[in-house]
């Protein structure tokens, strides 16, 4: 495989409702910044890249059949090759793999991943029905198919097994509405408390509506190269600043669609399959699991994502990673809600399996020069979330993991500023991160590391 | 010679487009102005009906008409499952029926949904749950009744249920559904 480097990207504004644009005209908003960015014109750009990956969730969500092939059509990028992806939330987080893989093969040296969707053309309630068809149609959905609700049953479980809080979700909350604050590109920029959290109405108990994220309309792009495509690109007039961003870990990971099907392996099986390489290598780690195995806990079950955790070891392996938690300056983590960000920094190896509720309160994954009016107990190690995640930036399924991606790229170049007209969200000196994908309840997911070269 | 009709029919109903402003004048600063114009928004239904099969689980929505609660087992290795599976995961090999309608059960996860997909808003609160079986490795999604929406608590977890069937039913999963034990 060729080294790749993620060069430039763009975000559309992600909003509740974008009608002053068709879907194709907000792709473009966001293509044309991640082109402008390195000081080209259109028609070179177009000139020069070989192709393209289009991502979007739902053809529902349009009422169109092959929406990709007309952003393909305005973006100008025919007859030049390009498909597109679709896996549930992950649909993002997959279209920048896929754009790697291009340039990684060979087939391309300048690949350019596209993503949108428009939630809005249907109220949320039709939404929510849209989404919960990515559930099993015989068996889950007609039981009363609504993601949230099939969340808030893996939570609880959480919760009884190892005593998380509601709090203690509240904490995920706090931290990405309020990183979000400073993130123009944000859907929601608003400051809560945990008061606010727990007094929002409830959607599925024990989540309330700032527990999840909300439907958005909105589209992102990011532009991958190859060495040759980098020569071909600055040849022809383009400014890609240095140090480049290059993508150094691929991972992904699949689970069954019923989550009421997964399994519920042993400790033996656990230790051997899916623990980390930092979980393997400590005896305190593999004690305190056998007490847990002891007292009947289970993996994966329905409160953990097994899809995560071989995403995240296969990436960590990849990049060369033994302790992401201090490895990693920051990661973009798919938080849908804030119980499955909690769920995520245990199967990414950030805590222990069933420690994520205090992991969460701890302050570690915080930002230092933010003021979250929370009494933090640990100084942060790892952002997560800087841009405010998918909780406040809001969720159009198809532009997420790209607009992760996006803010990836300008996190490790140093251009937050440049773009947010505010640093507060720079993570300092940022070498290496992470953007996390996730589908469904887990069935599929990515993880990708871009870190600064040299 | 047939006389062809050259306009179409006017009808009722649509859009009153001559609502919309519009420049008298098409002149270049006129046509110009048009990109300030905020978006036109039209609705549009998409209604249709499919004929579903549940094909090789078809057994298992039949014994739910008969009050009966099948599971699917792998006649080797006896790993069974809540939800019918053709084929067991780990053999690959096809699974035969069992009957868990009698079997111990307990609720592993469960949550109220105070609002929904479209579908189901009628039905708000309701009380999802996943329940598991003595002798089976995996759960199975269903409602729970005879608990309080408006009071859940953590202790709902390993309370023990029993199946109840509708006796018209409806050829979903939701002709079985759950209740305390008592």
């Amino acid at each position: 495989m060729r080294p790749v480097y993620a060069i430039s990207g763009g975000v559309s504004k992600f909003a509740k409702a974008r009608p002053d644009k068709t879907f194709q005209a907000i792709i473009k908003e966001a293509y044309d910044y991640a082109i402008d960015d390195i000081g080209l014109d259109f028609p070179t750009f177009t000139r020069i890249v070989n192709g393209s990956v289009a991502s979007y969730f739902s053809d529902h969500f349009t009422r169109q059949l092959m929406a990709g092939i007309m952003a393909q059509d305005y973006l100008g990028l025919c007859p030049k090759p390009g498909h597109r992806v679709e896996g549930g939330g992950a649909t993002g987080g997959l279209c920048f793999q896929e754009a790697w893989k291009s340039v990684a093969s060979g087939h391309m040296d300048v690949c350019v991943a596209y993503g949108f969707e428009t939630m809005s053309h249907v109220e949320t309630w039709k939404g929510n029905e849209f989404i919960a068809l990515a559930s099993d149609i015989s068996f889950d959905y007609p039981v009363g198919g609504f993601y949230s609700g099939y969340y808030a049953m893996m939570v609880t479980r959480h919760m009884k097994e190892f005593g998380t809080t509601v709090e203690q979700m509240a904490h995920v909350s706090v931290k990405n509405h309020i990183n979000a604050y400073h993130n123009p590109y944000s859907q929601k920029r608003n400051r809560y408390t945990i008061a606010d959290v727990r007094n929002a109405p409830m959607v599925a108990w024990p989540l309330t509506r700032l527990d999840i994220c909300v439907m958005s309309d909105g589209a992102a792009a990011t532009i991958l190269v190859s060495e040759e495509g980098l020569k071909k690109l600055e040849a022809a007039g383009a400014k890609i600043p240095r140090p480049l961003v290059k993508v150094t870990g691929i991972g992904r990971g699949t689970d069954m669609m019923r989550m009421a099907d997964r399994p519920h392996v042993d400790y033996d099986n656990f230790m051997e399959n899916y623990a980390t390489e930092q979980e393997k290598s400590s005896d305190d780690t593999k004690v305190y699991y056998k007490k847990l195995w002891d007292h009947g806990t289970r993996y994966p079950g329905v409160h953990s994502f097994r899809a995560g955790r071989s995403a995240g070891n296969m990436a960590w392996k990849h990049a060369g990673i033994n302790d992401p938690l201090h490895e990693l300056d920051f990661i973009e983590l798919h938080d849908a809600y804030t119980s499955s960000e909690i769920q995520t920094y245990e199967d990414l190896g950030l805590c222990r399996y069933g420690e994520g509720g205090p992991f969460a309160e701890s302050g570690k994954t915080f930002l230092p020069n933010i003021d979250y009016g929370l009494k933090l107990k640990d100084k942060p190690v790892c952002a997560v979330n800087p841009s405010g995640g998918l909780i406040a930036c809001g969720h159009p399924v198809g532009a997420t993991g790209l607009m992760q991606g996006v803010f990836a790229i300008w996190q490790i170049q140093g251009t937050i500023k440049k773009h947010f007209n505010d640093d507060q969200l720079q993570v300092k000196n940022a070498k290496r991160g992470a953007i996390h994908s996730h589908a469904g309840t887990g069935t599929y997911v990515s993880v990708s590391v871009l870190e600064r070269e040299g | 010679m047939v006389k062809l009709p050259s306009q179409r029919e006017e009808t009722l109903g649509g859009y009153i487009v001559h609502g919309i402003p519009f420049p008298i004048s098409t002149d270049e600063e006129s046509l110009e102005f048009l990109k300030r114009m905020a978006p036109i928004q039209i609705e549009q239904e998409y209604k249709i009906k499919y004929l579903h099969s549940y094909g090789q689980d078809s057994p298992w929505f039949a014994a739910l008409t008969n009050k009966r609660l099948l599971a699917s087992r792998d006649p080797e290795s006896g790993y069974t499952t809540a939800n019918p599976r053709g084929h067991d995961m780990f053999s690959g090999a096809e699974t035969k029926w069992i009957d868990i309608t009698n079997a111990p059960a307990h609720v592993h996860a469960f949550t109220v949904c105070y609002f929904g997909s479209e579908e189901f808003l009628p039905e708000c609160p309701f009380v999802l749950a996943l329940i598991e079986f003595e002798g089976v490795n995996t759960l199975l999604l269903t409602r729970l009744m005879g608990v309080d929406p408006a009071a859940p608590a953590l202790d709902w977890i390993g309370m023990e249920v029993r199946p109840r069937f509708l006796r018209n039913s409806k050829l979903k999963p939701t002709d079985v559904y759950f209740v305390p034990s008592e």
